[in-house]
């Protein structure tokens, strides 16, 4: 069973290629367009891991996020944030919402890989 | 978009994302102050610049920085939306799009960063943060860690196991985990992380490897490390992270929650000499862990005999002695007296006193004698069938015990008492007896002995114990409810206990059943046969003997061997097991007893006495006979526990086969 992965992006191209990079890499993943989509899609269906913008329209990642640690259901479900900047201050709102892991954008498909298998641990 | 090209993709975003900042930054001309148009802006020039650094549009992704930049300071308040600045970010609008299509002309960029430093107070660039210090110090032979997740690090997300995991991909690692922070059962949050580890990380390990383990709760987590070498002198070396600081916090805050005060309460009540009910699941519970700790204890005791270091022997030994009182105070914990059990039965008698037509009394002894709270449970069953029985069958009805001699009250004895590891309880009745007569003419009707076939005493009687026997004349109320002794006996065994029954015709039967005290530990005589080891109930072990060549020799075909004149009927595990390593010049026999009947058992070598921790079978081996159990050695591997009723049984089998063939 491979692992399902939820982008949450509100770049359809970021999305794209994200996409693309994990079902090359055997993951399962499903596309949100901005923070609401994504707490909607997250909470009908339990993924193995998040991977989300924070900056985006109709609720931004860390309001998401949030809103996703206050289910008892998402506890424990793995939240990997994009970011542009490695900012401390950016870092530590995110993980104090319960983030679990970032990646700085640009980055390449196999740093996103490497990312989600570290934080899959498989 | 059929075609999945994530720059085309990006193109088409990048044309529609400068078009809503367009939109945006035109109607801002007319609302300077509003705070959504300027977020609009700056979120749409943000992902312009992450997606566009994403996929190769570096130019566009450094000028868009500029500007987002810009935005962003005033979005914070810390530069103001003027009209001069909306018309350059216009302007920075129209190049953004030309870098995006390819066709900019960097004068023109540079340009519009030069308007832009001035509309606002030129955006102070940041200093670019110091890379992250690579290999500080040299690779050692290794590093000692210390370290404990953020609590919430669990909730979050964290995979710890997948972290110590990679640690252990890092090299030769030994991790210990510290459970000192685990608060009581009733103060635990179960999502919080609370355990904390100790690791000896070995080999040439850059230090920045164990910080890219860790990379994602690194600036939350408590962590040291210190080199391997100089760890003999760690107040030197220790690279300390808030450890001790936090150390000292939960010190203090644990002061600051006082202790729940319902244990003084507890013990006052102890001290009082009054009784604390205890639910049976919890007692259950602490022997499980008796149990696991007595398994650690027996693996740690042998390590400690393996090695010439003193004071790990003695630390060793004193920790046997610990847990053999530990588990003895457990065992007492979970005893009752049979009083309770034999109490049940006044009831039952009276009963069937009034349903015969006899006149019954009961006598009870050893009412004190404990036993371990479940086996009496389970033995309830057993001895009800056992003194309905006698009642039924065994006591004669007034008139037929005068026309005897007897009074005319017949009397059920339930009596107990420890001997060894052992409970022993008498069911005994001084009726008629058992009818050897009808016995043999039942077996016969039934199919279970030949006709005319010679049968010892004891193997007669234990007839009655045969699947499908019951000597009811005629099915009553009380017995022959479709159960008979062989359930009787089936359930005893599962006790890991024996039933003997002895009776005398025409002055009564009795029936004594020996059960183990506990079903949780037993002591085991651990043998081995070819590779395998195999624990024998001490309790059923007779004597050990050595099987002489020229005995096995001459036992050859006949499975027998003259023991102090009289023959015992052996076998050979490694026949049924089938094992197929070579045999040990000297084999061993130990003989084993259920009742009376001993049952020889040729193994290869006799390893020595093991305190066993019974674990039961997997469902999908409860149906094998010859074992009750497994347990686990002290070096981690695995031995069956051999149910010595079921050998005993085929013993017997073999040796009535062999009279029947002499």
């Amino acid at each position: 069973m491979s692992a399902s992965i939820l982008t949450v992006d509100d770049s359809a191209s970021l999305r794209m290629a994200i996409r693309i990079a994990l079902t090359g890499a055997g993951y399962t993943v499903t596309e949100a367009c901005d923070g609401a989509d994504g707490l909607a899609r997250a909470t009908a269906t339990r993924f193995d891991l998040i991977v989300t913008d924070l900056n985006m329209p109709n609720m931004d990642g860390l309001s998401m996020i949030r809103a996703l640690r206050e289910q008892p259901a998402q506890a424990g479900v793995p939240i990997i944030f994009l970011s542009t900047e490695s900012d401390a201050e950016v870092k530590a709102q995110a993980k104090a919402a319960g983030a679990t892991g970032w990646l700085v954008k640009p980055f390449e498909p196999e740093q996103l890989i490497r990312v989600v298998q570290k934080v899959l641990g498989r | 978009m059929s075609i999945e090209d994530p720059t085309a993709a990006f193109r088409v975003e990048a044309r529609e994302l400068l078009d809503q900042v367009e939109q945006a930054l035109l109607d801002l001309t007319h609302r300077l102050d509003d705070p959504a148009l300027i977020d609009s802006v700056f979120r749409g020039l943000h992902t312009l610049k992450g997606s566009g650094a994403m996929f190769g549009f570096d130019a566009l992704a450094a000028f868009t920085h500029h500007i987002e930049s810009a935005f962003d300071r005033v979005r914070k308040g810390r530069a103001r939306a003027t009209l001069e600045l909306v018309a350059t970010a216009l302007a920075a609008r129209d190049h953004m799009r030309a870098l995006v299509e390819g066709d900019a002309v960097p004068q023109d960029g540079a340009a519009i960063l030069v308007r832009l430093a001035a509309a606002v107070d030129a955006p102070r660039t940041e200093p670019a943060a110091p890379p992250r210090s690579a290999g500080r110090e040299a690779a050692t032979s290794g590093w000692r860690l210390s370290f404990r997740l953020p609590r919430a690090a669990l909730a979050h997300g964290t995979n710890a196991l997948a972290l110590l995991d990679e640690l252990r991909a890092l090299g030769d690692c030994t991790l210990v985990a510290r459970r000192d922070m685990i608060p009581p059962l009733d103060q635990l949050a179960e999502r919080d992380c609370l355990i904390a580890w100790d690791a000896e990380l070995r080999g040439a390990v850059p230090r920045a490897a164990i910080d890219d383990v860790f990379l994602f709760v690194l600036d939350d987590m408590e962590l040291s490390v210190t080199p391997l070498a100089s760890a003999e002198a760690p107040t030197t070396a220790t690279e300390v992270t808030p450890v001790l600081e936090a150390a000292r916090e939960h010190e203090r805050s644990a002061a600051d929650q006082p202790a729940p005060d319902t244990s003084g309460e507890r013990r006052a009540r102890v001290a009082q000499g009054e009784l604390v009910r205890v639910p049976a699941a919890r007692l259950d519970t602490l022997m499980d862990r008796v149990g696991e700790l007595v398994i650690a204890q027996s693996r740690l005791s042998q390590l400690a005999g393996d090695r010439h270091d003193l004071l790990l022997r003695s630390v060793a030994e004193e920790i046997e002695r610990l847990a053999g009182e530990l588990r003895d105070t457990m065992m007492v914990l979970r005893m009752v007296p049979v009083a309770s059990l034999f109490g049940r039965f006044r009831r039952l008698v009276h009963d069937l006193a009034r349903e015969t037509g006899k006149a019954i009394a009961l006598e009870t002894a050893g009412e004190s004698t404990e036993i371990d709270k479940s086996v009496g449970e389970r033995l309830f069953d057993p001895l009800v069938h056992i003194v309905r029985n006698a009642c039924d069958h065994g006591l004669e009805p007034p008139d037929e015990r005068i026309a005897f001699g007897k009074g005319a009250t017949g009397t059920i004895r339930l009596a107990a008492h420890q001997a060894g590891g052992a409970a022993v309880i008498t069911i005994s009745d001084d009726g008629r007896g058992v009818s050897r007569a009808r016995v043999r003419a039942k077996a016969e009707a039934s199919g279970l002995v030949a006709p005319g076939e010679v049968l010892s005493d004891a193997a007669l009687l234990a007839l009655i114990f045969h699947p499908g026997f019951s000597t009811a004349a005629a099915v009553t109320n009380l017995s022959g409810r479709g159960v008979g002794m062989d359930v009787v006996k089936r359930e005893i065994e599962r006790l890991r206990g024996t039933i003997e029954l002895v009776s005398t015709e025409g002055a009564g039967t009795s029936i004594t059943l020996r059960i183990p005290l506990t079903l949780a530990i037993i002591d085991g005589l651990l043998v081995r046969v070819g590779t395998a080891c195999y624990v024998i109930p001490l309790a059923a072990v007779e004597e050990c003997l050595e099987l002489s060549a020229e005995e096995d020799r001459r036992s050859l075909g006949r499975s027998l061997i003259t023991l102090r004149d009289r023959l015992v009927p052996f076998l050979r595990l490694r026949e049924l097991f089938a094992s197929d390593a070579p045999p040990d010049a000297f084999q061993k026999i130990v003989v084993v007893a259920t009742g009376r009947e001993p049952v020889g058992l040729v193994v290869d070598q006799i390893v020595g006495s093991h305190q066993t921790v019974v674990k039961a079978l997997s469902p999908f081996h409860r149906g094998i006979g010859s074992f009750s159990g497994a347990t686990i050695l002290g070096d981690g591997g695995v031995a069956l526990i051999l149910d010595v009723a079921q050998l005993v049984a085929l013993g017997q089998q073999i040796e009535a086969a062999m009279e029947q063939a002499a």
